[in-house]
C-alpha cells in the first residue's frame, strides 16, 4: 500500500500497467481523478478486472471499496470481459419510438443476445444506451465506435452477421 | 494577447476567407455525421485537391446545420462578381454527390439542379439564432475562424469595460434563466455566487445532458464548443472564480474530442489561463468525463462525481451557490444557458430581453424528433406556439397521420395534448399544461404512439437511473414501473390505476432530488390527458394504439390504429 501510486508496475509486467501509471502519474495521483483513471483502465483493458481495480485503488489511495463502488455505479463501466465487437443500440425515446425495441427484439431472434449479453461466440456484444444524441437521425445504433443513423432491424442484423462471420 | 493582436488574427483570417470564391461548410454535427458526412467532407477536400481549387474553394467542417433527417447536409456560400454572397444548402449529400458538387458547382459554377433545400422554408425562416449563430459560420477546430465570427469578443469586452457587477446587471437585465430545465433566473444565481464568501469559487458547466431525446447541449458542444468557453470566462470573472470544470458526458466522444481541441486553442492564445487581455484576470477550465449516469445532471450529484464519487445528490440547502465542489461556492450553469452569456454582453441585457415572452426571455433551442416530418435541431423565440414549431417549422406528421402529443422535458417532463397546440412554449406554461421545459428535447408522437407504453418506458428509463439513495425514488420508481407493465400486459385493474396515481404524488413530494420528484410527471400527464387509453387497458384489455400486445386475446392486440381519434 505504500508504494507511490503504484508506479513499480504490475508483476504481470503486462505493458498495459505501465500506461495506467502514466494516466495516473498524469492526475498526480489525485483521488479526485478516480473517474478519469477508470475511464483510461477501461479504455486500456476493455473492462474493469478485480486486479485493475485495486491496481488503481492502490494508485491513488483509496479502498478498494470506494474504487468498486465508483466503478458499478456509472453505466459506462462494465466488470465483464466484453465481445471483439460492439453493437450499441440507442434506446433513448426517439429512438424507441422509431424503433429501436423492434431492433433490440430481432438481435435476441436472430443472434440469441440480449442487451448487456454477449453472443455465444465472443464475438458481438449488445449495449443498450440511453440517448446518443443523435434524435434526428433515429433509430441510431453505434458499429464499435461508429455512430449510424436510421438504422433498420435488417440492417442492423445483417452487420452483426457480417461480424460473425468474419474470421 | 491584447485586443489589437485579436484584432489582427480577425483581419487576417477575414481578409483570407475573401480571397476564397467558394466556402463549403460541411456539418459535422452528431445527426450528419451519422450519416456519414466526415466521408463527405473528406470526397470534397480531395475533389477540391483534384481539381487544383484549393486557393479558391474553402471546405470545413461546421456546427449543426439544424435539418439532421436531411444530412449530409452541405451548405455553399459563393462570392459572386458584385461582391454578393449567395448560398445554396445541399441535402442528403453522398461521396458521389460531393463529386458532382466540386465539378458542377464549384469549379463549374453553376449550382446543381436538385437537391437543395429551400432556405425560404419556414424550418429555417422562422427560426431566431443566438445560441446557434456560429452554425455554418464558425469551424469548431479552427480557432482562427471562430475568432473572426466573433468569438472571446465579449470576454474581451467584459474584462477591459466591465466591473464584475455591471456583467451580472446586465445578465440580470437580460432575463436570462437557466435553460437546463429549471429556469432559475441566471442573474441571480451569479450575484448569490458573487456575494458569497472564500478566497476561491469555482464555475461548472453542466454538459451531462441526460434526458433521452435532448441533443442540443452536444450540437452546442461540437459545433461552437468556444462559445461555451467564453460564457464560462464571462461567469468566472463576474463571480470570481479563476477555475472552472466542464462535466460532460461520456457518450458524447466527439464533444469531449472537440472540448479539448478548443482549450488547447484558447490557451495557447491566452484566451483562457493567466492575465487573459493583459488584464489581472485569471481563469483555466478542465474537463471532467461522466460515466453514464442520468442522476449526474442533478448539481448535486454532478459535484459529487467531479470530485470522483458516486454521483448520489445530496439534500439542499446549503445551495452549491455557497458549498459546493469541496466546500467552495461553486456556480452551476447548463451548456445552453453558458452559450447564451455572450451574446448578452455583446449586444447588452436590455437587446437580450427584447426576444421572448413576459417572463422567458430569449430564444430556446429545441431538439425536435419522433413522428415529425422534419427532424432536427431548432432554435426560436420563447413564446413561439407547440404548432408552429411542430407544424409550420417541423413540417407536421409524416404519412398522413394524426398528432397525439408532444412530448417535453425528457423523464420529468410530460406528454402534452392536441388542445394545447396554442399554448406559447415558456417555462410557465409549459408547467401549467402539467409537463416541464426541460433541456429542450421535443418528441412528438403519432396516434400509432401508446401512451401507456410511453409512460412506462419513462418510468423504466428512471427505476434504471435512480441512484438508490433515498427510498422513495428507489422503491417507488421499481413499484411504479410493474404497476405500468400490468397495464401494458393487460392485466392491471383500475385499482392499480388508483395506486399509480397515489404513489406518483408520493415520490413527487418526498424525493430528495429532481430524479424522483419529476419521475411521476410522464405518468400524471398521460393520466391526465389520456385517461381513456388507460382505461382501454384495463377494462377491455386492448390497446388502442396497437402498440401493447401483452398476454390479450389475439382480436383486441392487433386493434387498428384507425379506432384512435387523436
Amino acid at each position: 500500500m505504500s508504494d507511490p501510486g503504484g508506479s513499480a508496475g504490475h508483476p504481470s509486467g503486462d505493458k498495459r500497467f505501465k500506461m495506467l501509471d502514466a494516466a495516473l502519474r498524469r492526475q498526480q495521483y489525485q483521488s479526485d481523478a478516480l473517474l478519469e483513471i477508470l475511464h483510461a483502465a477501461q479504455e486500456l483493458f476493455g473492462f474493469l478486472s478485480d486486479d485493475v481495480l485495486t491496481y488503481v485503488g492502490r494508485g491513488l489511495k483509496l479502498p478498494l471499496s470506494r474504487v468498486y463502488g465508483v466503478a458499478t455505479f456509472y453505466n459506462l463501466f462494465t466488470l465483464e470481459p466484453k465481445g471483439a465487437h460492439t453493437c450499441t443500440v440507442c434506446l433513448g425515446t426517439a429512438c424507441y419510438v422509431k424503433g429501436a425495441g423492434d431492433i433490440l427484439q430481432g438481435l435476441t431472434e436472430a443472434h440469441g443476445v440480449k442487451a448487456g449479453g454477449t453472443t455465444a461466440d465472443g464475438q458481438v456484444s449488445v449495449v443498450v444506451a440511453r440517448c446518443v444524441g443523435a434524435c434526428g437521425a433515429a433509430p441510431a445504433v453505434v458499429f464499435d465506435h461508429q455512430l449510424t443513423g436510421q438504422q433498420t432491424r435488417a440492417a442492423v442484423l445483417e452487420r452483426v452477421k457480417a461480424w460473425r462471420s468474419a474470421p | 494577447m491584447n485586443a489589437e493582436e485579436l484584432q489582427e488574427i480577425v483581419e487576417r483570417e477575414l481578409a483570407r476567407q475573401e480571397t476564397r470564391r467558394h466556402r463549403v461548410a460541411v456539418c459535422t454535427a452528431a445527426g450528419c455525421l451519422s450519416l456519414g458526412s466526415d466521408r463527405v467532407k473528406a470526397a470534397l477536400v480531395r475533389g477540391v485537391e483534384e481539381a487544383q481549387l484549393a486557393d479558391e474553394v474553402e471546405v470545413f467542417g461546421t456546427g449543426c446545420l439544424g435539418l439532421c433527417e436531411a444530412g449530409a447536409l452541405v451548405q455553399v456560400d459563393s462570392r459572386q462578381a458584385d461582391g454578393h454572397v449567395c448560398r445554396c444548402l445541399y441535402e442528403k449529400v453522398t461521396e458521389a454527390r460531393a463529386v458532382e458538387l466540386v465539378r458542377q458547382h464549384l469549379a463549374g459554377g453553376a449550382p446543381l439542379p436538385s437537391g437543395q433545400l429551400p432556405l425560404d422554408d419556414p424550418f429555417f425562416a422562422r427560426q431566431h439564432r443566438v445560441v446557434l449563430q456560429g452554425s455554418g459560420v464558425r469551424d469548431p477546430e479552427r480557432l482562427e475562424s471562430c475568432l473572426a465570427a466573433g468569438a472571446y469578443q465579449s470576454l474581451q469586452k467584459a474584462l477591459t469595460e466591465l466591473t464584475p457587477t455591471d456583467v451580472i446587471a446586465e445578465i440580470t437585465a437580460s432575463g436570462l434563466r437557466g435553460r437546463g430545465g429549471g429556469g432559475y433566473p441566471t442573474g441571480l444565481k451569479w450575484s448569490t455566487v458573487h456575494k458569497a464568501s472564500g478566497p476561491k469559487k469555482v464555475v461548472i458547466c453542466n454538459a451531462d445532458e441526460g434526458d433521452p431525446g435532448a441533443f442540443m447541449d452536444r450540437s452546442v458542444l461540437e459545433g461552437d464548443p468556444h462559445r461555451v468557453l467564453e460564457g464560462m470566462a464571462i461567469a468566472g470573472y463576474a463571480v470570481g472564480a479563476e477555475q472552472g470544470f466542464v462535466y460532460v458526458r461520456g457518450e458524447y466522444p466527439l464533444a469531449i474530442d472537440r472540448l479539448k481541441v478548443a482549450l488547447k486553442q484558447a490557451e495557447r492564445l491566452q484566451l483562457l489561463g493567466n492575465r487573459i487581455f493583459e488584464t489581472g484576470f485569471n481563469f483555466r477550465i478542465d474537463l471532467r468525463i461522466g460515466a453514464g449516469a442520468f442522476v449526474c445532471g442533478e448539481e448535486t450529484a454532478l459535484i459529487a462525481s467531479v470530485e470522483g464519487r458516486r454521483g448520489t445528490p445530496r439534500p439542499r440547502p446549503p445551495y452549491p451557490a455557497v458549498s459546493g465542489l469541496w466546500g467552495l461556492p461553486t456556480l452551476i450553469n447548463n451548456v445552453e444557458t453558458f452559450a447564451n452569456v455572450a451574446e448578452v454582453i455583446r449586444g447588452g441585457g436590455a437587446a437580450f430581453a427584447a426576444v421572448g415572452t413576459e417572463r422567458s426571455k430569449g430564444t430556446k433551442v429545441f431538439a425536435l424528433a419522433g413522428k415529425i416530418a422534419r427532424t432536427g435541431l431548432v432554435e426560436v423565440p420563447m413564446g413561439t406556439t407547440l404548432r408552429e414549431i411542430v407544424f409550420d417549422i417541423g413540417g407536421g406528421i409524416p404519412d398522413g397521420k394524426a398528432f397525439k402529443a408532444a412530448q417535453t422535458g425528457g423523464p420529468s417532463g410530460g406528454c402534452i395534448p392536441a388542445q394545447h397546440l396554442d399554448l406559447p412554449v415558456d417555462y410557465e406554461s409549459l408547467v401549467q399544461v402539467g409537463s416541464f421545459m426541460g433541456s429542450g428535447g421535443l418528441i412528438v408522437m403519432d396516434e400509432t404512439s401508446c401512451m401507456v407504453d410511453v409512460a412506462a418506458f419513462f418510468m423504466e428509463f428512471c427505476r434504471d437511473e435512480s441512484c438508490g439513495k433515498c427510498v422513495p425514488c428507489r422503491a417507488g420508481t421499481v413499484q411504479m414501473h410493474s404497476l405500468l407493465q400490468k397495464l401494458t400486459h393487460f392485466e392491471g385493474s383500475e385499482a392499480d390505476v388508483a395506486q399509480l396515481e397515489e404513489l406518483a404524488e408520493l415520490l413527487k413530494a418526498t424525493s430528495l432530488c429532481g430524479l424522483g420528484q419529476g419521475a411521476p410527471n410522464p405518468v400524471l400527464s398521460t393520466l391526465r390527458y389520456f385517461r381513456d387509453e388507460y382505461l382501454a387497458h384495463v377494462r377491455e384489455k386492448r390497446c388502442p394504439a396497437g402498440v401493447c400486445k401483452g398476454s390479450a386475446p389475439a382480436a383486441s392486440a392487433g386493434a387498428p390504429a384507425a379506432e384512435v381519434s387523436p
